[in-house]
């Protein structure tokens, strides 16, 4: 097992093991820190990856900016008796159990199945395409279309977010 | 070196527990968190393809994908917060208002 392996399968077990703690978590505020774990176990792996850059924003864009914004609306809202929110077992959550579980064995048995592409044929190059270079590069080049769209999406997400969460409309 | 199926796999396992917790929880919260890590599953699926076909375009999506789950969050909450104002609860089985 070399270095690269290890921290491979620490990682994934990590975020594997977080998601399961996100979903099963009585508490929303328990959940919500289990699920900044998890961001900070994908952000090694898109390292290990060799995605610099995507790693770095996916600490201070998710786990920084989104994640304290569900802690603050947890925080606001006050879920005082999670008694009201105690769920049993419906059959509607067996059937999406057992669907979910379908799903998850298709995909394994699609990507056992799949030849491994290696990226030993790259060469140096693998390590140069996720610098904030290169991508600042290809951003404003051949994605600027798509950028420039992302701020109107992002302008309308903030204006339709103080709309609806305002007191009255009047 | 690991292998591309890997980390399909660690991205599809965290995709299913992520539709799991929104088929099953009943929390509008958790289900919302469970959308987020959705959507970091795809992330890392198109991330590592990204890597090992040596093209851009992948981690490029990941960076849109970001934007717009910044935006999904803030509208989503902000909805969440109109519905608790409304229903005093975020339990998904008593809002359902625009249940046929």
């Amino acid at each position: 097992m070399t270095i690269e392996s290890i921290l491979f399968y620490v990682l994934s077990a990590g975020a594997v093991g977080s998601a399961l703690f996100v979903v099963s978590r009585r508490n929303p505020v328990v959940a919500a820190l289990w699920l900044i774990f998890n961001f900070f176990c994908l952000a090694g792996l898109y390292l290990s990856l060799h995605a610099q850059f995507i790693a770095v924003i996916q600490i201070i864009v998710y786990a920084g900016a989104i994640m304290v914004l569900f802690l603050f609306v947890i925080m606001l809202l006050n879920l005082g008796d999670e008694r009201r929110l105690v769920e049993g077992v419906t059959p509607r959550k067996v059937v999406g159990g057992i669907l979910s579980i379908a799903v998850l064995v298709e995909l394994w048995y699609v990507f056992l199945g799949t030849p491994s592409i290696q990226h030993a044929a790259l060469g140096n190059r693998a390590t140069e395409i996720g610098t904030v270079e290169h991508i600042g590069a290809q951003l404003f080049t051949k994605f600027l279309l798509p950028f420039e769209v992302t701020s109107l999406l992002l302008t309308a997400a903030i204006v339709g977010a103080i709309v609806l969460a305002k007191r009255k409309l009047d | 070196m690991i292998p591309l199926s890997h980390y399909l796999i660690v991205s599809a396992t965290m995709f299913v527990i992520g539709s799991v917790g929104v088929l099953s929880r009943r929390n509008a919260i958790i289900v919302f968190l469970s959308i987020e890590l959705m959507l970091n599953s795809v992330n890392l699926t198109l991330m590592s393809f990204s890597s090992f076909l040596g093209d851009v375009t992948g981690q490029m999506l990941a960076f849109f994908v970001m934007t717009v789950a910044a935006a999904e969050a803030a509208v989503g909450l902000a909805i969440i917060i109109a519905l608790f104002r409304r229903k005093q609860t975020v339990n998904l089985d008593e809002i359902n208002i625009m249940k046929w």
